[in-house]
């Protein structure tokens, strides 16, 4: 990808976000139920709900309100979360980190099981273990991450009680970091203590999101990989002497490496997505899990700041993934 | 003397199907010989099973390929991987496929030097740098650090012959080496190979369909068809006295300058039907066994 299509793509990205903001500020409106509903006492009288909602400015025209919330957001004011009475900006500020490192170590443990597994099944091409490999991949995909999620703390954290099942760190341990990227500062910073307490808190919720994640790497790169080894460079690497996991490791695979992170990096949207369930399960205290509550309080600044961020972060990822390809792919670099 | 390559009754089969039923043919220390046959005759096979490079269901039922005295079927993988790339190299039929797309040229012939003879990576880049002099190409030291999509698919074969002759090989195998190419390419690559084939002291198998190469390059010559040697010999032999009918058939099939064109006569239908039963008589008597 060269520079005029890396501005094409950042110039696209103001008018993405506005398209998403219309449609969840539209919808938020149209569905029915709304904050006041939910934060009023049983009883309470027309003229208290009345004046509740001229308080948030609902009873404002939708493209009235649209056009304030804009206006807000455009000078850096996501306005303030109805149910938790803290600023929108403040608290994705501070949840954010937390979705982004679970996302993050999901992601590794995914890529490193799926290239290991598409690995294994490769080298046993063609063989009765083959099937094996093919059949464990299938069940992995077949069992969605918030089951995997569910079966992951019965056995773990019920059956066999080896891990905790809530919570980003255990409360008794003093934190004291300087940013809310606790695992990635602590781990800079040498402090390994609280790294290590952390994983273990994360590790189970990111197993539940990379199980599935994985057998989709493994099963795109195995397929990538059946068909790189049957091109004719590949097969001429044998006549030239390399051994076959030579040939497997540096012929095939950067070729086969390329389709994978096309295919595959787009899917890191749907795991970020199956962050909500997952972290709502482990009450792990990032993004996913407030949207939960936002959505449940009909938290209408929440809702739309969270959808938004959610929209940033799948643009990102999609363009990084573009550009990792296009490092991957020389035929893409000067074409 | 020993020969360079000796195949005695080779017999390969793909599935059920028989596709080498006994060829048997040699080649002398820088001897170059071409093998000719129509599609389907078994001679990219035989360069195949030379290489180890059959497909997975292939299965060699008889016969030996012998390369300087040591039989290649009997030896161990990691023995005849030594010899393949250094001893026995490959010019690939499809330059444009046959060079991996993600990596440079001078990583491709680097990677290659390095594997054989153990050399640095400088040593090996200066080496390749020669290689690719030694096959006309200009600025080696640009086209080295180029990826295969930039460079012509002429360029490309010359990067593979150079290749194929890196490591000073006994024997190479072209494996149609001109088919993908266009005519005028094809006579400098042709003139490379000759070249490169006497600089270097290789015997080459030169696998074609195109009478004309097999006169202008090579000593001797064997036609195949279904899988069976049906002629053998000195070019200038074959050519001027063909034994085999279907020898006859090919060369009056061949366009030539000094013949008109109406003069091309197909090859009869009936001499490859009487041809292909012959096979099917050979593969009823291999399966009833020797009486």
């Amino acid at each position: 990808m060269r520079w005029g299509e890396i501005i094409r793509r950042l110039v696209l990205v103001p008018p993405t976000l506005f398209g998403v903001a219309v449609i969840v500020f539209v919808l938020l409106r149209v569905v029915p139920g709304d904050p006041i509903a939910m934060m009023i006492p049983p009883g309470a009288s027309e003229a208290d709900i009345a004046r509740l909602r001229a308080l948030y400015g609902l009873d404002q025209p939708i493209l009235q309100q649209f056009s304030t919330w804009l206006g807000q957001v455009a000078s850096g004011d996501f306005g303030k979360s109805i149910s938790v009475h803290q600023g929108v900006l403040e608290l994705l500020l501070e949840r954010l980190p937390a979705t982004i490192e679970l996302a993050l170590l999901a992601t590794l443990i995914a890529v490193v099981l799926g290239v290991l597994t598409a690995l294994a099944g490769i080298l046993l091409r063609g063989r009765r273990a083959e099937w094996a490999v093919d059949g464990g991949i299938g069940v992995l995909l077949a069992i969605p991450d918030f089951l995997w999620a569910l079966i992951l703390l019965l056995v773990f954290g019920v059956l066999l009680p080896w891990l905790p099942i809530s919570g980003r760190v255990d409360p008794q341990i003093d934190v004291h970091l300087h940013s809310n990227f606790y695992l990635l500062e602590s781990l800079l910073t040498g402090r390994f203590a609280i790294a290590f307490a952390l994983l273990h808190h994360m590790i189970l919720p990111a197993l539940a999101l990379a199980l599935p994640f994985a057998a989709l790497v493994a099963r795109i790169l195995k397929a990538s990989l059946t068909e790189a080894e049957d091109q004719d460079y590949a097969q001429i690497a044998r006549a030239r002497g390399y051994s076959r996991p030579d040939i497997l490791l540096h012929e095939v695979l950067p070729n086969a490496l390329i389709p994978t992170v096309a295919l595959g990096g787009v899917q890191v949207t749907l795991l970020l997505g199956g962050t909500v369930l997952v972290e709502r399960i482990f009450s792990y205290e990032g993004i996913g899990n407030m949207a939960i509550d936002a959505v449940i309080n009909r938290d209408f600044p929440l809702i739309q700041g969270l959808v938004l961020t959610f929209a940033v972060l799948f643009i990102a990822l999609n363009l990084a993934i573009d550009l990792i390809v296009t490092v991957l792919d020389p035929r893409l670099r000067h074409g | 003397m020993t020969a360079t390559l000796e195949i005695d009754g080779l017999k390969v089969a793909i599935g059920a199907a028989n596709v080498l039923r006994g060829v048997s043919l040699a080649l002398q220390p820088r001897e170059v010989r071409g093998l000719v046959g129509e599609s389907g005759a078994g001679k990219s096979m035989l360069g195949r099973a030379v290489l180890g490079l059959l497909p997975a269901n292939a299965t060699i039922i008889s016969g030996s390929i012998t390369f300087e005295g040591r039989n290649l079927l009997a030896m161990h993988e990691t023995e005849r991987r030594k010899l393949l790339g250094r001893r026995i190299a490959l010019i690939p039929q499809d330059p444009m496929t046959s060079l991996n797309p993600v990596k440079r040229v001078g990583v491709q012939i680097g990677n290659l030097l390095r594997h054989h003879l153990g050399v640095s990576k400088r040593v090996a880049l200066a080496r390749a740098s020669e290689l690719l002099a030694e096959v006309a190409i200009r600025e080696p030291a640009r086209v080295l650090s180029l990826y295969p999509h930039e460079i012509s698919g002429g360029m490309r074969q010359r990067v593979l012959i150079a290749m194929a002759f890196a490591c000073d090989p006994a024997l190479v195998i072209a494996d149609e080496p001109t088919t993908a190419l266009d005519v005028t390419v094809q006579r400098q690559v042709l003139q490379l190979v000759e070249r490169l084939r006497q600089r270097h002291g290789s015997a080459v198998l030169f696998v074609t369909h195109d009478l004309g190469v097999v006169a202008k390059i090579c000593g001797s010559m064997t036609v195949l068809h279904g899988g069976r040697v049906l002629e053998d010999g000195e070019t200038a032999d074959v050519l001027a006295r063909p034994r085999h009918a279907y020898t006859r058939a090919l060369l009056a099939a061949t366009p030539r300058a000094d013949r008109p064109a109406e003069a091309l006569r197909p090859v009869p239908p009936a001499l490859i039907e009487q041809l292909w039963s012959e096979a099917r008589r050979l593969d009823r008597l291999t399966i009833a066994g020797p009486t």
